[in-house]
């Protein structure tokens, strides 16, 4: 059962990933970005990860790719040209990509000692035991601080988001004059 | 349990489930036109069967008999892969709802179809995959006024997704659980004094998570996306027959959706108002069904609720939505989460 | 049901995961629209994030978990402020492919 459902959702992950990289349209690419979050929710429930596999939906699927099809829509990003890309993509970009997931996948089969998972595993209803549990126990007493820390960072990140797409900063597109109304 | 047995249960318990969804939605349709006509002081349907009660099938009938119209100009497969997808978001998320108490053969809990642990945030999920149901729908209709109706309703879903999330803070920090059941068994104590809403002190997380919620669904008074009279309709203006009964029937089944959250999380669930007061069944059938009485009696409440705020209220303005959302809701959702906490600590 | 499908080796999800980056990596190298060379990083980020999960639940440790969610938080912020720049771009130069965005200034 884990292994076909392994297999069911790696084939959506890589599918999406491949449909990404082929698709023309940047709408296309956000859905299969979709696609692959999605899918990798799944996974994170099979390793029993459960409020991974939630948040994965909830920031992921549902937060941020909503934003990046609300700013193909909005800017109406038509198909892209294909081009040739710079030089040094080719030269030294797809040679190191090759040589990474070689080294890198080397590095994996070669590893010993590696565990199994199993189906269910980590995923209970016991309150004591779940992973949720354990998740909150780490999370709000270790690690209070830095997540104290990236309430500010998301604050920060609002306030700069709102601060640089808001019109009447920078150079307008038509005549290119500065306005600097405020 | 083996497997086979699992797969079997489950089927069954997923069709029966969709079933009443789907015939929840049509009767509520039916109730919404009665209940805005005696509003706007008419009959609203009462020619086909006793009381317009056949009126539902007929609609159906007519919607599935119509020409089903795809413009030229429309980007195909978003467009035909949109409603699904607003129609099947709205219709998972059913299933990690508890209806009733856990009674069935073998530990088999026949009143719910998962009892996943982290249900509350699967719901919360499944909520927020549901809005490219909308986006696509308006995006690939290639018509500004979809286009306007889908942007605006990404805009405001992304805004009270955060109020709704936060609203429900304060109910999760007192039951310690994201397990729905695990909530509802925390307010089953003393009847209607235990509920969240009353004895949990979270009349105001009820009232953000109320109007977050008729944002959520897209109903009056935030049903912009919508808008007939500026929008011609909003991101449905290309949709026609099946299609356009399928994105109607996913506001529908969205309403009972958070009318059943509401019902679990703020409204005590499937426990009876009375509490204690009055004796549990002897009967065993009476005893499994009457959780299953309360629930729904809680449910149509809510949705009684919903029609009525939308024949009394007009719409909002584009400005004053987001105003609202983020300079109101928002404060207040926190405000909420730190009196909860603080009365939390104090005890 | 046999015992070799109820379980599969943690080393499958680690080659998911560095396939996965790669695509990434080839996709921020061949795309020319400005916003999916940014959906391409988010996929590197997922790739990584899955490995995280994978050793996670190799060592039993949940703050390999918790690294994943910070990671989220970050890339939430990084979404937000991408996005915003991608739209000032838009607005000064009317394009979104990276070709044509070559200047420093206009």
């Amino acid at each position: 059962m884990h292994l076909i459902l392994f297999i069911i959702f790696a084939g959506f992950c890589l599918a999406g990933a491949i449909n990404l990289l082929l698709q023309t349209h940047p709408i296309n690419s956000a859905l299969s970005l979709i696609v692959v979050m999605t899918s990798l929710a799944v996974l994170y429930l099979l390793l029993g990860a459960e409020f991974l596999a939630a948040a994965q939906i909830i920031v992921y699927s549902g937060a941020i790719m909503v934003l990046f099809t609300f700013v193909v829509m909005l800017l109406n990003a038509g198909r892209e040209e294909r081009t040739l890309g710079s030089r040094a993509a080719l030269s030294v970009g797809f040679p190191s990509v090759v040589a990474i997931l070689a080294v890198l996948s080397t590095i994996i089969i070669r590893a010993q000692g590696l565990g199994v998972a199993r189906l269910g595993e980590g995923l209970t209803n016991d309150p004591e035991k779940s992973n949720m549990f354990q998740v909150s126990r780490v999370l709000f007493h270790e690690l209070l601080l830095p997540f104290e820390v990236t309430s500010i960072l998301i604050l920060i990140a609002i306030l700069g988001a709102v601060a640089i797409a808001s019109p009447g900063h920078g150079y307008t597109g038509d005549d290119g004059e500065r306005i600097s109304h405020k | 349990m083996t497997l086979l047995s699992f797969f079997i249960w489950s089927l069954i318990k997923v069709v029966v489930v969709s079933v009443v969804l789907l015939v929840g939605v049509a009767y509520t349709v039916l109730l919404e036109r009665k209940l805005v006509g005696r509003i706007q002081n008419r009959w609203g349907p009462s020619r086909v069967g006793p009381f317009g009660l056949l009126q539902p099938l007929v609609d159906g009938a007519k919607s599935f008999l119509k020409e089903d119209l795809i413009p030229t100009a429309v980007y195909r497969p978003l467009y035909l892969m949109a409603p699904i997808i607003a129609l099947g978001c709205a219709m998972i998320s059913i299933g990690v709802i508890p209806f009733g108490e856990p009674v069935g053969p073998k530990g088999f809990d026949i009143f719910e179809v998962a009892n996943v642990n982290i249900g509350l945030l699967v719901i919360l999920g499944i909520t927020s995959i549901g809005v490219y149901g909308i986006a696509l729908a308006g995006w690939s209709s290639n018509n500004k006024y979809s286009l306007l109706g889908s942007l605006r309703s990404s805009a405001q879903l992304i805004s009270y997704e955060l109020a709704l999330g936060l609203s429900l803070v304060g109910v999760v920090l007192r039951a310690g659980s994201l397990n729905l059941r695990t909530i509802v068994e925390q307010q089953a104590t003393r009847g209607i004094v235990s509920w969240n809403i009353f004895g949990g002190c979270q009349f105001v997380a009820f009232f953000i998570y109320l109007m977050a919620a008729y944002a959520e669904t897209n109903r009056s008074p935030f049903d912009l996306p919508e808008a007939e009279s500026e929008l011609t309709g909003g991101y449905h203006t290309e949709y026609s027959s099946m299609k356009f009964a399928m994105f109607f029937m996913a506001e529908y089944a969205n309403m009972i959706n958070v009318g059943c959250v509401a019902t679990l999380l703020f409204l005590g669930g499937w426990t009876s108002p009375l509490g204690n007061l009055i004796p549990p069944p002897q009967n065993i059938f009476v005893h499994a069904l009457m959780p299953v009485f309360w629930f729904v009696a809680k449910v149509f409440c809510f949705l009684f609720l919903y029609v009525w705020v939308r024949g009394t209220l007009p719409r909002f303005r584009y400005d004053q939505l987001m105003n609202f959302g983020w300079r109101v809701l928002m404060p207040l959702a926190i405000l909420n989460i730190i009196g909860t906490s603080l009365l939390l600590a104090y005890r | 049901m046999s015992s070799f499908a109820q379980e599969v080796p943690l080393s499958w999800y680690l080659l998911l995961s560095s396939v996965l980056f790669s695509l990434g990596v080839v996709g921020f190298l061949i795309k020319r629209n400005l916003i999916t060379v940014f959906m391409s990083i988010e996929l590197m980020l997922n790739a990584v994030n899955l490995s995280f999960v994978t050793f996670a639940h190799e060592w039993h440790a949940v703050k390999g978990q918790i690294f994943v969610f910070f990671v989220m938080m970050v890339a939430a912020a990084e979404a937000a402020v991408g996005l915003a720049i991608i739209i000032a771009v838009f607005r000064a130069r009317a394009t979104l492919s990276v070709d044509r965005i070559n200047l420093m200034k206009l």
